[in-house]
């Protein structure tokens, strides 16, 4: 047993951190950190400079462009990033798409659109939910039909993520009405400025505009468009659900969260000291900082035993489910530290150059807005009801 | 990084398992457990034959290991076995005698490694709650020695150990850290009156009473009035062995309570094909997950210093009073009516992964703990 990462690991921790602190622009991680909106250029920023670094498609093999890291190696970048408030690189194009068209996509699919991922020229969003497809995402009623040398596409998606952004999507769509459920379903890219697509914005509960429904219409897609084989997209499908899901437990964000929690708790007084004195919410803050502790080192064994060969397969869901209730708990501290002032909403306040009047403790003004916001960590991909479904079927053989 | 056992270690427990797996039925536990010592002497002998005290211990003292890894090994199998031979006391004494002892009482490792000896701590007292400073058993000097007068708790083993490790307080209040002195006192002291009794997870302990027990100035373990350092780190050890005995049970419970879950009929399917027991199985999966890694971080904090290592044993052994609970609540629960009988093997397991979490400080205790040593 030896919890500590090889002298070669620690050495190229010492890079990353070196990497971030002359890299991550100041403005950026500010933002971050205080929980501001990040607007499409900010993210584009951050993505470009790891993009001229080689760090950007990090878990891409080095023929494609990644720097051929190991599963410790991509983990600790992870952490880093996250301690340093580096903004989160938006994953559908770099983390999801770019593994499925390596693996599944055609050589000229690969020339084409893998560099354009990295530079930026192509912004993805994924189109996978439906209104009627959500933890049943193999009932997708999209439809895409083969004509000539073109597919037609009708139907809607939902829950796109920075699709009003995008400028492409990759979506599953339904080829097949007669095949059984999961068979007749394919992996298609589609051009959001083509005629017959529109997005609409979805505002959620705390009134910012990050998701979409996105609309098809008689859309006409390029038949060389299609991933893979027409109506074997859902393997596409499922490798992008369980590729590289070693960090999906956020340990990274946790511990940054932890750590900016202390120090509110530091400030906010209670009965003439600070919150953090106050037994009854240290006691709260305790049990969740164990339950982090611990997490760090379920998810250290997870990558171990990849790193020895195994996949990681259902343990993902474990680290899943753990990682984003710790993440779910520290806001939910932060909510319940800043008191009566996580009432206050000003919208406004949440982007970057505001320079109105401060209301309340420096950290109100997007505690409630991201608790809320976060939510969405037990519901995406793949809720935890899901991924208890799955550990009871993959590793419990129920 | 790595979390493999080494092949000593993997050898070891093999041995420990395919023992206890061969001798140590339920039934033999049960009759173990029962009678008048309220363990197998056989059944210890044997275990100390392979190793499983030995490996307690460094080499330097006579030992066969000693690694903290070396401790949580043998303490998981031990669980795992649902053993309640006197392991946790030959852990703790024989640590603090290792730790502090003259050259004379180092000499009494020979007996308690190849378990000759058997030893107890005793050290909880009515009204102490846990608190290691709590002490009131008094040592009073006397011309060539000590009078130790007072009462100690639940002292696991007590009433047949062959030597105790007894807490008393030469200086100062009942609760301040200075003034407490550890003494090395033979089980048959006169003045000692051991007041036996059975534990409701299996085995027996004891209620002793120290009725002007006179002891040699060499039974003084370590500086006079300077114990508290000596207990806190040989504590420590038992700490983290309970933690490991705590794992191998629950590991155990799962597997018992999914045996079952695949194979009990309700409705005509098995009981386990229905997601509101699938749902609260996954949660128990994913709390022994997160039980062994507070195991392997109290581990790996053995050797590092007080505040960390105080830190990750009481992190340790808050998630294990926590989760071994649960993990019994939820065993007995998902096996209904069966879950609540004496015959199932499961529900001894689920008495013991509830009462390791009275023994050296509970869920709450270690909490607080945790919490003073970070302010």
């Amino acid at each position: 047993m030896d919890l500590n990462f090889t002298p070669e690991e620690e050495a190229f921790r010492t890079e990353v951190q070196h990497f971030l602190r002359e890299q991550l622009p100041e403005r950026l991680s500010a933002q971050v950190r205080d929980g501001l909106r990040l607007s499409r250029a900010d993210m584009a920023e951050w993505h470009a400079i790891l993009n001229a670094r080689g760090w950007l498609a990090n878990h891409w093999p080095r023929e494609h462009g990644g720097p051929g890291w190991s599963a410790v190696q991509k983990f600790i970048f992870e952490l880093e990033c996250a301690l340093a408030h580096a903004p989160r690189t938006v994953p559908f194009g770099v983390g999801m798409l770019g593994p499925v068209l390596i693996k599944y996509g055609s050589a000229e699919q690969q020339r084409h659109w893998l560099p354009r991922i990295l530079s930026g020229e192509d912004w993805w969003c994924q189109g996978y939910s439906e209104p009627g497809a959500g933890s049943d995402l193999a009932g997708v009623k999209t439809t895409a039909v083969l004509q000539g040398d073109h597919y037609v596409v009708n139907g809607q998606k939902t829950w796109t993520t920075l699709g009003q952004h995008a400028n492409m999507i990759f979506c599953l769509v339904r080829t097949n009405r007669e095949a059984k459920k999961q068979e007749g379903i394919s992996f298609l890219l589609i051009d959001m400025n083509s005629p017959g697509v529109e997005v609409r914005p979805i505002i959620t509960l705390d009134g910012e505009h990050e998701v979409n429904e996105v609309f098809f219409t008689d859309v006409k897609v390029p038949a060389e468009n299609l991933v893979g084989e027409q109506d074997k997209g859902w393997t596409c499908a499922k490798y992008l659900l369980t590729y590289e899901r070693t960090n999906i437990a956020g340990v990274g964000f946790s511990m940054a969260g932890l750590e900016k929690l202390k120090l509110a708790a530091a400030r906010v007084m209670h009965k003439g000291q600070p919150l953090l004195r106050d037994p009854l919410f240290a006691a709260r803050l305790a049990r969740v900082e164990i339950d982090l502790e611990n997490m760090k080192t379920t998810n250290l064994r997870v990558i171990a035993a990849v790193a020895g060969g195994g996949a990681p397969g259902a343990e993902s869901s474990m680290l899943k489910i753990r990682g984003t209730e710790i993440r779910q708990e520290l806001l939910s501290l932060m909510r319940r530290a800043m008191g009566p002032y996580a009432l206050p909403f000003v919208e406004a306040a949440l982007h970057a150059g505001y320079d109105g009047p401060a209301i309340g403790p420096a950290e109100a003004r997007a505690a409630a807005a991201q608790y809320f916001n976060y939510r969405k960590l037990s519901i995406f991909g793949g809720s935890n009801e899901i991924q208890k479904n799955i550990i009871a079927k993959m590793i419990l053989g129920l | 990084m790595n979390f493999e056992p080494t092949q000593d270690q993997r050898m070891l427990a093999d041995s420990l398992d395919r023992y206890l797996a061969e001798q140590y039925p339920i039934e033999a536990r049960h009759a173990a457990a029962a009678s008048a010592t309220g363990y197998s002497t056989a059944v210890w002998q044997g275990l100390a034959g392979l190793g499983a005290i030995g490996a307690l211990l460094p080499e330097a003292v006579g030992g066969l290991g000693g690694d903290p890894f070396d401790v949580a090994v043998v303490f998981e199998s031990l669980g795992k076995g649902l053993v309640i031979e006197p392991f946790l006391g030959a852990l703790v004494v024989s640590r603090a005698v290792a730790a502090a002892g003259s050259a004379a009482q180092q000499a009494l490792l020979t007996g308690l490694l190849d378990g000759s000896t058997v030893a107890a701590l005793a050290h909880d007292e009515a009204g102490g709650h846990y608190e290691l400073a709590h002490v009131a058993l008094q040592a009073r000097r006397t011309g060539d020695g000590y009078v130790l007068d007072g009462h100690k708790g639940v002292v696991l083993h007590g009433e047949h150990a062959g030597l105790l490790l007894v807490s008393a307080r030469s200086a100062g209040a009942v609760d301040d850290e200075a003034g407490i002195s550890l003494f090395l006192v033979p089980g048959d002291a006169p003045g000692l009156v051991r007041q036996g009794y059975g534990r409701v997870d299996g085995g027996r302990a004891a209620e002793l009473h120290f009725q002007q027990v006179a002891v040699p100035a060499s039974a003084l373990l370590g500086t006079e009035g300077q114990g508290l350092p000596v207990l806190e780190q040989a504590v420590g050890w038992g700490v983290l062995a309970l933690c490991a005995e705590s794992l191998g049970a629950m590991e155990v419970t799962k597997q018992h309570t999914l045996d079952y879950l695949r194979t009990r009929k309700q409705f005509g399917v098995p009981i386990g094909s229905f997601q509101a027991l699938q749902h609260r199985m996954a949660d128990v999966l994913l709390e022994i997950e997160q039980a062994r890694s507070a195991v392997i971080n109290a581990a790996a904090a053995m050797g590092a210093d007080r505040a960390t290592r105080e830190r990750a044993l009481s992190a340790a052994k808050y998630s294990i009073g926590r989760i071994g609970t649960r993990v019994a609540e939820e065993s007995i629960q998902l096996h209904g009516g069966i879950g609540m009988t004496w015959e199932l093997p499961m529900a001894h397991y689920a008495k013991r992964l509830v009462m390791i979490d009275h023994q050296l400080g509970d869920e709450d205790h270690h909490l607080a703990r945790y919490m003073a040593l970070a302010a």
